[in-house]
């Protein structure tokens, strides 16, 4: 065991490559929250009435709220009025109208971060929302995506060029009461992505957002919004990053996706938060609500694969209120050094033959606890609703946690519900094979976590999967089980 | 003459207890701590995370008095002959509204290092296993139990019988409640098998809170069989807490068919290695019945299996409810955990909750968890068609095969085959209905 527990020490100290500053001149808000601070922001964007009343009513609303404690981590209690609620690049002038006068330094930080913004992006073939800190700085190829009715934007930019679509669903399914944190959320957003895809469109191309941290003492609070009309379909790729500081930073989103009748929306994130150092120290707390509906005949399909913050609270849920509507959660979740992890799904049956599934895969190192808690509801109604879970965990190292907290609650007899999960280390006779094959240890243990991590990395979309597998061998450097 | 305690209908338990106190009864401090947390926590509510779909909101609406002296008109030992168990050959101990009955209980002559006897005034290390529990009903029984059995088997004896537990509820008013506490030790090496049953004779809203503490010791091997069979009004609060020595062998089966609601909480913690424990149950509830099992295996040791069976088969507007949780400690490597719920859903207005939890802090375990809700297999009734049975035997026997999983887990020859023919009426009565 002692050389597995120095191999481990090793893989702990691995460095976080995104964690860097740009020194850029900021404009923050200065700490505390309350009806100052939402009128600033909503002043700031130059938003209707109705919002800012929406906002004033989260705000209200959370001010009677407990911050909630049964989720399976542990962290010390946050002081709301110590945060900044909003922080933008400074503009000069007007701000930039395109991105070519956007702020090199940014672009510089999107570069360094291999976000394709510019010219590469063409290649690359995705568009892209880039938001810094509170604000969005650009959305590449626009236009293309405008001839084929597709709106891509940010959603301070929606409430002012669509404001019927934003007023007509945002809060639909995610509403400023629902929990502390996405109230919280709703009083104070600041930025995020909106997506609406029009009636029988298939969108074009694969739709990206990149959300950065830089400043300090900031909260980011992004909301994001995708409709997706009749028969439409939308593949959707979500990634973000911090700087490596000492403090807690907090990161509370909310996304709320709509799936009309017959569309599809798929949904992925490779989320890569600063995860603190290994005695725990700093690091974002991600406390991210997201939830979907399906109407009729609808899908949504959840990836997520989540390797970075401190601390992870979040569980991407579907609501399948049509009949025939299908929900999807793919989730690999990798906590090591001191991470905590509280992540699962909920799958709501309401309509008729309706099916979910969901795959977790749940990998602990270091001193990480990592834990999978879902929820399968089936209403009444729901009759032939069809359910397959399954949860493993795989555990590096004896200082780890792996936990399961599934909840099933039926109301039809036609329901059929699966639930398995196991739990297991790496074997000392998988490795062993692969040595006398010639393969090195490290690269054994990469091949079995990828391996175990297969049923999920199948589900991103290309290039995601590389760079999810990349993100994973470099976070299992040292590794040797 | 009254057999219940003389207050005021409108009193509370605790205002009851004041007044004991106030006309100088000695009271041991296990009963003032358990009065002083219930005071502290009073009842759970569906807010309370392990009582989220157990509400408990009618019991409490009762008047719940505790029945303070004994019941003088007794069943007369012709009528016991005909309950479940009966019959057995065994030691009996007999318990009415949680008073001991000496006339109806008959022990032989057991060995020198057994005691089996009632509580009476028995303190030993009360609580000393269920301290730790934040369960409200356990502070309600601290305070208030009235008697119950004591089981000590000697360093290498054992039970040259079975003991049969039986406890029955006789009141004939709704809220009257029996505070029943059972105090069990197997000495290391030692062997036996405990039966424990309740019944109820009458049809009122009674409530039966029954605490059971175990220790089984090195190499020690005990079989509880733990059946529950109350009036359909009745209220039935369980709770076990046992600490299992090295090498020891554990076996709990609990059969809740009974009760308006019923609840088993099981606290199992394995404190040395190489422990081997199986909890098992089966729940058959119809009409409006509620049945729930909340556990907790607490692996604390390296080397130790546990395994966990429980079917439901749930009918009309009843509801099942399962929470096991298996937690492996740090350093409780090469843990061995098993854990399965299935539940099978009869009629469109039964629900079922189940919560399958893992909670695992060592690397080198092997865990695994499952649960299922549903229908019969349509495959498996396809099947037994092509074989010629018509599909409604067919869903008989796969019923049967259900039920028959678990009891045939308990190694009692005697209590397993009453069991299994008396379920088996049970399945074939519903079937008759239909």
């Amino acid at each position: 065991m002692r050389a597995d527990t120095d191999t481990i020490d090793e893989f702990v100290a691995s460095d976080y490559k995104y964690g860097f500053v740009t020194d850029i001149e900021s404009e923050s808000l200065k700490p505390g929250l309350g009806e100052e601070a939402v009128r600033f922001i909503s002043a700031k964007k130059n938003e209707p009435e109705w919002l800012l009343e929406w906002r004033m009513k989260a705000l209200r609303h959370w001010e009677k709220l407990e911050c909630p404690t049964w989720p399976h981590v542990k962290y010390p209690p946050i002081d709301f009025q110590a945060i900044s609620y909003y922080s933008a690049p400074k503009k000069k002038g007007d701000g930039p109208k395109s991105l070519d006068e956007v702020d090199p330094k940014l672009l510089e930080t999107y570069e360094k971060l291999g976000v394709p913004l510019h010219e590469r992006a063409r290649l690359a073939g995705v568009a892209v929302d880039a938001v810094f800190d509170s604000e969005s700085i650009g959305t590449t190829f626009k236009e293309d995506l405008a001839k084929a009715g597709v709106v891509f934007c940010s959603i301070s930019e929606a409430v002012q060029e669509h404001p019927e679509l934003v007023r007509k669903y945002l809060g639909t399914v995610v509403p400023y009461t629902d929990n502390f944190y996405a109230t919280l959320n709703s009083a104070v957003f600041s930025d995020g992505s909106f997506v609406y895809i029009p009636k029988g469109t298939r969108c074009p191309m694969e739709l990206s957002t990149y959300f950065r941290i830089n400043a300090a003492n900031t909260g980011q609070f992004e909301r994001t919004l995708i409709v997706a009309e009749e028969g439409s379909h939308v593949s959707y790729l979500e990634g973000c990053t911090a700087p490596m500081r000492d403090e807690n930073q907090l990161h509370a989103a909310v996304v709320e996706l709509v799936a009309l009748d017959n569309a599809d929306i798929k949904y992925s994130t490779v989320q890569n938060w600063y995860p603190g150092d290994e005695e725990g120290r700093g690091g974002i707390y991600n406390f991210v609500t997201k939830r979907g509906i399906c109407r009729t005949n609808a899908k949504i399909s959840w990836t997520q694969v989540e390797t970075g913050s401190a601390i992870t609270w979040k569980y991407p849920s579907v609501i399948l209120q049509g009949d025939n509507s299908v929900g999807e959660f793919y989730s690999v979740a990798l906590t090591n050094k001191a991470q905590q992890a509280d992540t699962g799904t909920k799958m709501v049956h309401l309509g008729k033959h309706t099916r979910s599934t969901i795959v977790s895969k749940g990998i602990s190192a270091g001193r990480g606890q990592n834990s999978y808690r879902g929820l399968v509801q089936v209403g009444k109604k729901a009759a032939n609703a069809r359910n397959y879970s399954q949860c493993d965990s795989l555990l590096i190292g004896d200082r780890c946690g792996a936990h399961t907290f599934p909840y099933i609650e039926v109301k039809n007899t036609t329901a059929n519900i699966e639930h398995e999960a196991t739990t297991s280390k790496i074997g000392e006779d998988q490795i062993f094979y692969c040595n006398q094959r010639g393969l090195e240890t490290q690269d054994a243990v990469n091949m079995i976590v990828n391996g175990f991590c297969k049923e999920v990395f199948r589900e991103l979309p290309m290039e995601f999967a590389v760079e999810a597998q990349k993100l994973l061998d470099v976070s299992l450097e040292g590794s040797v089980g | 003459m009254s057999n219940v305690a003389t207050t005021d209908p409108a009193t509370t338990p605790v205002e009851a207890f004041v007044q004991l106190e106030q006309n100088g009864v000695e009271l041991m401090p296990l009963r003032k701590a358990g009065l002083a947390r219930f005071s502290e926590t009073g009842y759970p509510t569906l807010r309370d995370e392990d009582w989220r779909f157990t509400n408990v909101k009618p019991l409490t609406e009762l008047p719940f008095r505790p029945v303070t002296s004994p019941f003088d008109q007794t069943p007369g030992l012709e009528q016991l002959g005909e309950v479940t168990f009966g019959c057995l050959d065994a030691d009996r101990l007999v318990f009415v509204d949680g008073h001991f009955k000496a006339d109806l209980s008959q022990i032989a002559d057991q060995s020198s290092g057994v005691t089996v006897s009632n509580l009476a005034h028995f303190e030993g290390e009360l609580g000393s296993l269920s301290g730790g529990d934040d369960n409200p009903f356990v502070a309600l029984n601290d305070a208030f139990f009235t008697d119950g059995a004591v089981i000590q088997i000697g360093d290498g004896q054992h039970l040259a019988k079975p003991v049969h537990l039986l406890f029955v509820t006789m009141a004939g008013e709704d809220g009257e409640a029996a505070h029943v506490r059972n105090w069990i030790v197997a000495g290391a090496n030692s062997h036996g098998t405990i039966i424990e049953s309740h019944l109820s004779l009458g049809q009122a809203a009674t409530v039966t809170n029954v605490v059971t503490e175990t220790r089984v010791g090195n190499g020690a091997n005990v079989e509880h069989v733990k059946f529950q069979d109350q009036s359909a009004k009745a209220f039935h609060l369980a709770s076990l807490h046992s600490e299992l020595g090295r090498d020891a062998r554990y076996a709990f089966h609990s059969i809740a068919l009974g009760a308006r609601l019923s609840r088993n909480n099981l606290r199992l913690r394995l404190a040395q290695p190489g422990t081997e424990c199986v909890l098992n149950g089966l729940y058959m509830t119809r009409g409006q019945q509620l049945a729930d099992h909340h556990m907790i295996v607490d692996h604390a040791a390296p080397h130790c299996d546990s395994h966990e069976y429980f079917n439901g088969l749930l009918d009309d507007q009843s509801r099942g409810v399962f929470h096991g949780r298996i937690l492996v400690q740090p350093g409780a490597q090469k843990t061995n955990a098993k854990q399965t719920n299935k539940n099978l859903l009869l009629s469109d207005d039964a629900t079922a909750n189940t919560k399958p939890q893992l909670e695992i802090y060592a690397d080198d375990v092997k865990c695994t968890h499952g649960a299922t809700v549903g229908e019969l297999d349509a495959d498996a009734v396809f099947y037994l068609r092509t074989r010629g049975l018509d599909a409604c035997t067919a869903r008989r026997m796969l019923m049967h095969g259900f039920a028959g999983e678990i009891v045939e887990r308990i190694r009692h020859d005697a209590a397993r085959e009453e069991l299994d023919a008396l379920v088996w009426n049970r399945l074939e009565a519903k079937h008759q209905l239909d």
